[in-house]
């Protein structure tokens, strides 16, 4: 679950503590390990007993806060119900902060190159909404998510990072609260605004931004569980499906529906 | 400082079924190629233990990385292109065997109509019912003329089919029977059949047994294992180049494979081409391969942009209308493949299963199959119902009206993951005077040469297809007992995103120098030792899946080469 680890900070100490790192007033490692302790309820701080999973930490997101506005949103886009886990539980977060680490979050086969315009053109651009899966042919095996349009210079990590960071300023602006504190029904109301485009965020197109987030949150919940989200394959369980399989020939006619043990493609590669 | 390779009698650029089916038949004919390959080896053992949708599906594994070169694209001739930046805007093949590799396998021939369109069309209707400014035309080869070249491709391949009862006539039978029949291609049979339509199962070649074909390569039996189109097959089920055509290559002693060889020029002097020049993409070294005889065989998008990067023939002009490169751009697009989406409360179905050819299909408002007069679009396409295999990313279709995210998108996709089925139209696309291919003013890739830019737009013939197509689908869902059906929305314009692989023209065959840039040898009329081959030659798109085109198209370019280097030159049409 999304940890609020500012609970004993009121909103005051941490705009206090924020314009202090961005003032540039503490700096330095030493100093800046100190402040990270301050956000850290001491009744909370995880001892050598607790459980914390070794393979789920933060090797993107440096702020947890941002980190935290990030879990909150995934959790909206695929909440926790009656079905089972919501993102936060299937890892979808880590999922995430990964991806962004990882050269696909650097757009490494991405073509950034000069110039990149941001005026009617790009925003024409970033405002057509094709469905991932209404392009032709082999889309077909596609999400029905819409398409992330892109024209910014930012890469996905820079993309992603702005982007929650905004969610969290629109949210203090309309509800006076960080994103994290708000009720769900704010908080959807919130990521309604970058969806409809009503955001102005800096490079990027506020449906671009929302179109990846959104696209990333499904994936998280539904990629292998060797990315750190799907955990323990329970995206797979809620969807009945099994993960990879050798062969279906035997099965392909089939009339009933067959529910099949999930595997992984660790099971599967043996 | 350029390495310069011993002159060879061919050299091909790209390992797809057009590069690969020429360098088989050439190598066979006892003469020298050197094939060269952008990206970099692969064979099946590269596809073992990878089913992995993330990697496949979403992160564009096998598709060409983008940050050296992507296109540009627009839809009107006053407007700026931008760059199409992302894998998920763009997917082009890449690395042995091309986008061969990845593709689905759905098999099948074009109509006598679609080679002969201009003239059937007159012939029938009349010269009016062809609008102003499409610029449709015959192919300068029928389909009796085709006909042997489909058929040694599909043995190359191992399709899987039966015959469509309203298909045009063959000589023989495809070499292997059907693949395996699910319940959702039974329900769309009986549903079909029902109104009165003539369904048949979607011809594959993901091989229903296992197959050898006449060139000794073994194919093995499809496993229905879900991970197929944009994937390896990793049981060497799915025939692609790097089972059948490019170890039949290898075997004849006669081809050198270069692999990540990056072609930037196409080398001529005095009216005839010399060779290619290339780049090691992991040296930077320059290499000149000098041949006799060059044959593009790359994407339609390389193959456009090296013949106007390297200054052969006469680039194609909108304002004037003039000039052949780049001419009649087309292809599949988000106006194609709509239909209509059911969705069922009793049934469910095995969807995770699948493989990429597997479904049923029927030609009923195929081509001109259907009377035209009073319809305001000409052509038609194929109606079809897949069953891919979906994946847990791909598999959240959920009811028009449910929101994108949220409670009840995380609910209705939950639940109906196994319960919704598509059929779709996969039709025709016309050709324009205003949809061509240049080379964009300001984008440039690496080596500072211009990207290729697309401008293409959509006309009331797209809408209006799209439109009936929409309709049929719809009238077969409802039948097969859908409780929702959700017909497909239907754009108003291009949306610059290409995905699908399937784009054409540019360099297009005809019996015309002056609107066509190839002959039926896909020869180019302005350069009599260059052969370009694939979809690039296309002047108009068919209704139907292209693939066993380009590879019949491998055939019949392989044939005139052989011809051209026997008979010491000439134009051979």
């Amino acid at each position: 679950m999304t940890e609020e680890d500012g609970k004993t900070v009121n909103r005051r100490t941490f705009i206090k503590n924020s314009s202090m790192v961005a003032g540039g007033i503490v700096g330095g490692t030493v100093l800046g390990g100190l402040l990270t302790n301050q956000w850290i309820d001491k009744k909370e701080t995880p001892t050598k007993d607790a459980k914390l999973p070794i393979d789920e930490a933060r090797v993107f997101f440096s702020r947890k806060k941002d980190f935290d506005v990030l879990s909150a949103a995934t959790e909206r886009i695929f909440p926790e119900d009656e079905l089972g886990p919501g993102a936060v539980a299937l890892g979808v977060p880590y999922f995430i902060d990964r991806q962004l680490a990882s050269a696909w979050g650097t757009n490494a086969k991405e073509y950034m190159r000069d110039p990149f315009w941001q005026d009617d053109r790009a925003r024409d651009y970033e405002h057509k909404d094709t469905p991932q899966n209404k392009s032709g042919p082999n889309t077909s095996t596609k999400a029905p998510t819409r398409t992330p349009r892109y024209q910014t210079r930012m890469n996905r990590g820079e993309m992603m990072l702005e982007g929650v960071r905004t969610i969290d300023k629109v949210s203090m602006e309309k509800f006076s609260d960080s994103f994290t504190k708000l009720e769900e029904e704010d908080q959807n109301a919130v990521l309604t605004m970058f969806e409809n485009g009503e955001i102005d965020m800096e490079g990027v197109a506020a449906v671009t931004f929302f179109n990846l987030l959104v696209q990333l949150t499904l994936e998280g919940a539904y990629a292998d569980p060797a990315y750190g989200g799907n955990k323990d394959m329970m995206g797979w369980k809620m969807k009945e499906y099994p993960g990879p399989r050798m062969a279906y020939i035997d099965d392909i006619e089939a009339e009933e529906f067959i529910v099949m043990e999930q595997k992984s493609l660790r099971d599967y590669q043996g | 400082m350029v390495i310069k390779h011993d002159k060879v009698d061919v050299v091909i650029v790209g390992t797809g079924w057009a590069g690969g089916v020429m360098a088989a038949e050439l190598g066979k004919a006892g003469k020298k190629v050197v094939i060269i390959e952008r990206g970099e080896f692969r064979e099946t053992q590269d596809y073992v233990g990878v089913k992995d949708e993330l990697r496949f599906t979403n992160r564009f594994d096998m598709m060409q990385n983008l940050s050296h070169e992507t296109i540009t694209s627009r839809n009107t001739l006053d407007e700026d292109a931008l760059p199409v930046r992302t894998q998920d805007e763009m997917m082009v093949g890449t690395d042995a065997g091309g986008g061969s590799v990845h593709w689905a396998g759905a098999t099948y021939r074009w109509l006598p109509y679609d080679f002969e369109i201009y003239s059937q069309t007159v012939e029938r209707y009349g010269k009016n019912k062809i609008p102003d400014g499409m610029t449709i035309q015959d192919w300068g080869i029928t389909y009796d003329e085709m006909e042997r070249y489909y058929d040694k491709w599909e043995k190359t391949a191992g399709t899987s089919g039966e015959e469509d009862p309203l298909g045009p006539p063959r000589t023989n039978d495809y070499p292997n029977p059907p693949l395996k029949a699910s319940p959702p291609i039974k329900l769309f049979n009986k549903a079909t059949k029902k109104l009165g339509y003539h369904p048949y199962q979607v011809a594959s070649c993901n091989v229903s047994q296992v197959y050898e074909n006449p060139d000794g390569e073994t194919l093995n039996q499809c496993q229905y294992c879900a991970f197929c189109t944009q994937y390896g097959c990793d049981f060497g089920a799915k025939s692609d180049p790097i089972v059948t055509v490019l170890p039949t290559a290898s075997k004849t002693g006669n081809v050198d494979f270069r692999y990540d060889a990056y072609a930037r020029r196409i080398l001529h002097k005095n009216g005839k081409a010399t060779g290619i020049l290339y780049v090691d993409t992991k040296t930077g070294e320059e290499h000149e391969q000098p041949a006799d005889v060059v044959a593009l065989g790359a994407f339609t998008f390389t193959n456009n942009r090296l013949l106007l990067l390297s200054e052969i023939g006469e680039p194609y002009d909108p304002k004037t209308r003039k000039g052949v490169i780049g001419r009649n751009f087309n292809g599949q697009f988000n106006i194609t493949f709509l239909g209509a989406r059911g969705f069922f409360e009793k049934e469910k179905f095995n969807l995770y299963m699948g493989a990429g050819a597997l479904g049923g299909t029927m030609s009923d408002f195929a081509g001109d199959n259907f009377d035209h007069k009073d319809l305001p679009f000409l052509h038609g396409g194929a109606i079809e119902l897949r069953q891919y295999g979906d994946g847990a990313i791909a598999s959240n279709h959920v009811p028009k009206g449910t929101p994108h995210w949220g409670k009840e998108f995380k609910k209705n996709s939950i639940h109906y993951a196994n319960r919704t089925l598509q059929v779709w139209y996969t039709s025709a696309n016309m050709a324009w005077w205003h949809n061509y291919m240049d080379l964009d003013p300001t984008y440039k890739d690496d080596f500072g040469d211009p990207l290729l830019r697309i401008t293409n737009k959509y006309t009331d013939q797209d809408r209006e297809i799209a439109k009936f197509g929409v309709e049929k689908c719809t009238e077969i869902m409802e039948e097969m007992g859908a409780d929702i059906v959700d017909p497909d929305d239907v754009p108003e314009e291009f949306d610059h995103i290409y995905q699908g692989g399937h784009y054409a023209g540019g360099v297009i065959m005809g019996s015309d120098p002056t609107t066509s840039a190839v002959n039926n040898y896909l020869q180019l009329w302005d350069m009599e030792n260059v052969f370009v081959v694939g979809a690039s030659a296309f002047p108009q798109f068919g209704g139907h899946h292209p693939t066993a085109t380009v590879g019949a198209l491998g055939y019949r370019a392989a044939e005139g080469i052989e011809k051209y280097l026997n008979e010491g030159g000439g134009m051979l049409a």
